[in-house]
């Protein structure tokens, strides 16, 4: 291997950086269009119907754009912890803190009149979220615990506490038996703006505050510069352990918010299953979309698009929707190993000249 | 209690597994986060051979393949290709979650044939199995509980007291220095990445074949993190990840052998235990700080020759 030579690019012309994902992207689709041909499937077919069940009427667009809602608003929850190197793979739990947080409103307030109780809805899950992140943050601040593995298991802890409330202390009595929570009433539920619930207008504001607050604000500088350098962090006097908490609760608050808006205007209740993977799905996103906010409103309609049309191929086509998760795996590694050619020159050289010593040596 | 010890072993036997393939990787540098997906891979293509031959051997090797495929997938992105191993790890889990419903969404309900569960069954050791407490509680169990054993005394041997165990865990506490004395660090690194995703592969394949042998879509549930976690409970010793992991199966139990015995806690918050113990570990274990309970000191940080 001593001729091949790898040396780091200074900068890729953007043009060519986005060639290089497109021939990625490309090469993962043919990549799994041949496992489905293995499988006895039609990947041109199942492409086409892909497009077509994400964007081919106006229902089905709806139906894309609302799984993006809970994509973009988690993705940008996680961008702000992986800005700073934090790896937050809680934002799982901390959607279903919030949603449980907004739950508890709902069920018990729900004679506030709608705006108010909605306000306090997206405040309570905000909270929980928050207080979800916090946990790790404190420890991961005070102590430098691995942060990993502590939201992690932070997420099983809050699927099993919500399973609990489910099937004991929440069970809907007027539910014949069934393990279930009541029905949030009326006053508790999203209002639909243009046909779709007003998630949407929520994420769009969102990725414009978080560009903003990332790009334009010194918070958000000092959350770039922590995760870049914490040596350079600690030398021009910045706070650290301040940075990191207010960052996590940030982002856990966002994740928080997801969990709201999928249980006031998705399930009209509270289930285990509330954030259905979109927590782990989302730190893909973000970081496919390279921690940049505009970027992740992009991807996550693509990958809503996928979600959307896998689910309209188990209907349409009585293909199973795992399809679509087994693309998404594909490009994900595809996109994943073209970085490498984005940052590094890869030249061949030596090939016909005489190994000169030095190389000869290296083992 | 011996019978409940003796459940322990075989709900750990699993983690086991895991964990121990995980330390391996960890030990030369990696920290590969796929581990709940190379799981459900080696658990579904276990699976798969195992009901389609009927054979032991197979249906093992099948597992450890397909472990160990992930793996090399995670491999080539991390130290040939140099991505960031944290969400290469998450992607390969993802990855193994889509690929296990694609390839067993026809084989749910679908049962282990019955000789090939036969070759589970347990087995008294003999002599062994006669010494008082220990015989019944270690030495009354399946080949693969067995095999477990022999994995982590291989393994201890293996990172100890040879050469090119030396050689690995040099390079995962320092690369460059382990490249300056002449190894092959990007071979190693490919080689216990490989190998850890194995026996990964291993341990998902006991859940399918042996802990429930019917199909069903999420068989490892959860356990892969699990392991992640109890390799650092374990100190990166294969001998302590023994009795993590066998510690960990009888927590995971602990929730219906306390309502058999007519204690009323629910079950859902006894399972909370095995996930708030392991973040207590955490914790505990980074306030200890001692040096030999620390992580490999090169772990997860990337290494390029160029880059020095």
């Amino acid at each position: 291997m001593n001729f091949i030579k790898i040396t780091k690019r200074d900068d890729l012309p953007r043009n060519k950086a986005i060639l290089i994902r497109g021939v990625a992207i490309l090469l993962s689709l043919i990549c799994a269009g041949l496992v489905m041909l293995i499988f006895g499937l039609e990947p041109i077919k199942i492409y086409t119907e892909i497009i077509n069940g994400s964007l081919g009427s106006e229902m089905r667009i709806k139906q894309t754009i609302i799984k993006a809602i809970p994509l973009v608003i988690t993705s940008l929850g996680i961008l702000v912890a992986f800005k700073m190197k934090f790896w937050n793979i809680g934002a799982e739990g901390q959607i279903i803190m919030g949603a449980m947080a907004a739950a508890y409103v709902a069920l018990n307030y729900g004679e506030t009149p709608k705006p108010v109780l909605l306000l306090l809805m997206v405040i309570a899950s905000m909270l929980a979220g928050g207080i979800w992140a916090f946990i790790p943050a404190f420890f991961k601040a005070k102590m430098g615990t691995n942060e990993t593995i502590f939201t992690l298991m932070m997420n099983y802890i809050a699927i099993k506490f919500v399973t609990y409330l489910q099937y004991g202390p929440w069970k809907d009595p007027g539910a014949q038996g069934f393990p279930k929570i009541a029905q949030f009433g009326d006053n508790a539920v999203l209002p639909a703006v243009f046909g779709i619930h007003a998630g949407w207008i929520i994420a769009l504001i969102l990725v414009v505050l978080m560009y903003i607050f990332i790009n334009h604000t010194k918070k958000g500088y000092e959350i770039t510069v922590v995760g870049e350098s914490l040596e350079t962090a600690r030398y021009a006097g910045m706070n650290i352990k301040s940075i990191i908490i207010t960052a996590m609760l940030i982002s856990g608050g966002l994740c928080g918010l997801t969990g709201m808006i999928q249980a006031s205007a998705i399930e009209r209740t509270l289930t285990s299953g509330i954030s259905a993977g979109y927590g782990f799905t989302a730190i893909i996103t973000a970081w496919l979309a390279r921690l940049n906010a505009i970027a992740v409103l992009v991807v996550c309609i693509l990958f809503a698009m996928l979600i959307q049309g896998g689910a309209y191929l188990q209907i349409a086509m009585n293909v199973p929707e795992s399809v679509a998760s087994l693309v998404q795996g594909s490009v994900l590694f595809f996109v994943l190993g073209s970085d490498f050619f984005i940052q590094y020159k890869v030249s061949l050289q030596g090939l016909f000249r005489k190994k000169n010593a030095e190389e000869g040596g290296a083992a | 209690m011996e019978v409940f010890l003796a459940a322990a072993i075989v709900a750990g036997t699993p983690l086991l597994f895991a964990t121990v393939g995980e330390l391996i990787t960890e030990k030369s540098g990696s920290i590969n986060l796929g581990v709940e997906g190379m799981m459900l891979m080696g658990a579904c293509i276990g699976f798969v051979v195992g009901l389609a031959t009927g054979n032991p051997v197979l249906a093992l090797g099948g597992a450890a393949l397909a472990g160990g495929g992930g793996a090399l997938i995670f491999a080539i992105l991390t130290v040939t290709l140099r991505a960031n191993q944290v969400v290469t790890g998450l992607t390969l889990t993802i990855f193994g979650t889509g690929f296990t419903r694609f390839v067993g969404q026809d084989m749910v309900g679908a049962v282990i044939p019955g000789e090939l569960r036969a070759s589970f069954a347990k087995v008294e050791l003999p002599g062994l199995s006669e010494i008082p407490f220990f015989g019944p509680v270690f030495f009354r169990q399946d080949v693969f509980v067995y095999l477990g054993y022999i994995v982590v005394i291989l393994v201890a041997i293996y990172m100890f007291r040879t050469r090119i165990g030396l050689n690995m865990r040099a390079v995962g506490e320092n690369s460059g220095a382990a490249d300056a004395s002449g190894i092959n660090v990007a071979l190693y690194k490919y080689a216990h990445i490989v190998l850890g995703g194995a026996l990964c592969g291993l341990g998902g394949a006991y859940l399918s074949l042996v802990t429930v042998p019917i199909w069903q879509v999420d068989v490892v549930g959860g356990r892969g993190w699990i392991a992640v976690a109890l390799v650092i409970f374990a100190s990166w010793n294969p001998i302590k990840a023994l009795f993590a992991a066998f510690l960990f199966g009888g927590l995971g139990i602990l929730g219906l052998r306390l309502q058999s015995m007519g204690v009323h806690v629910s079950q859902y918050l006894v399972d909370m235990i095995p996930y708030m113990a392991t973040i207590l570990i955490v914790i505990i274990s980074t306030m200890r700080n001692r040096k030999e309970g620390m992580p490999p000191s090169d772990l997860s940080n990337p290494y390029f020759r160029e880059d020095r």
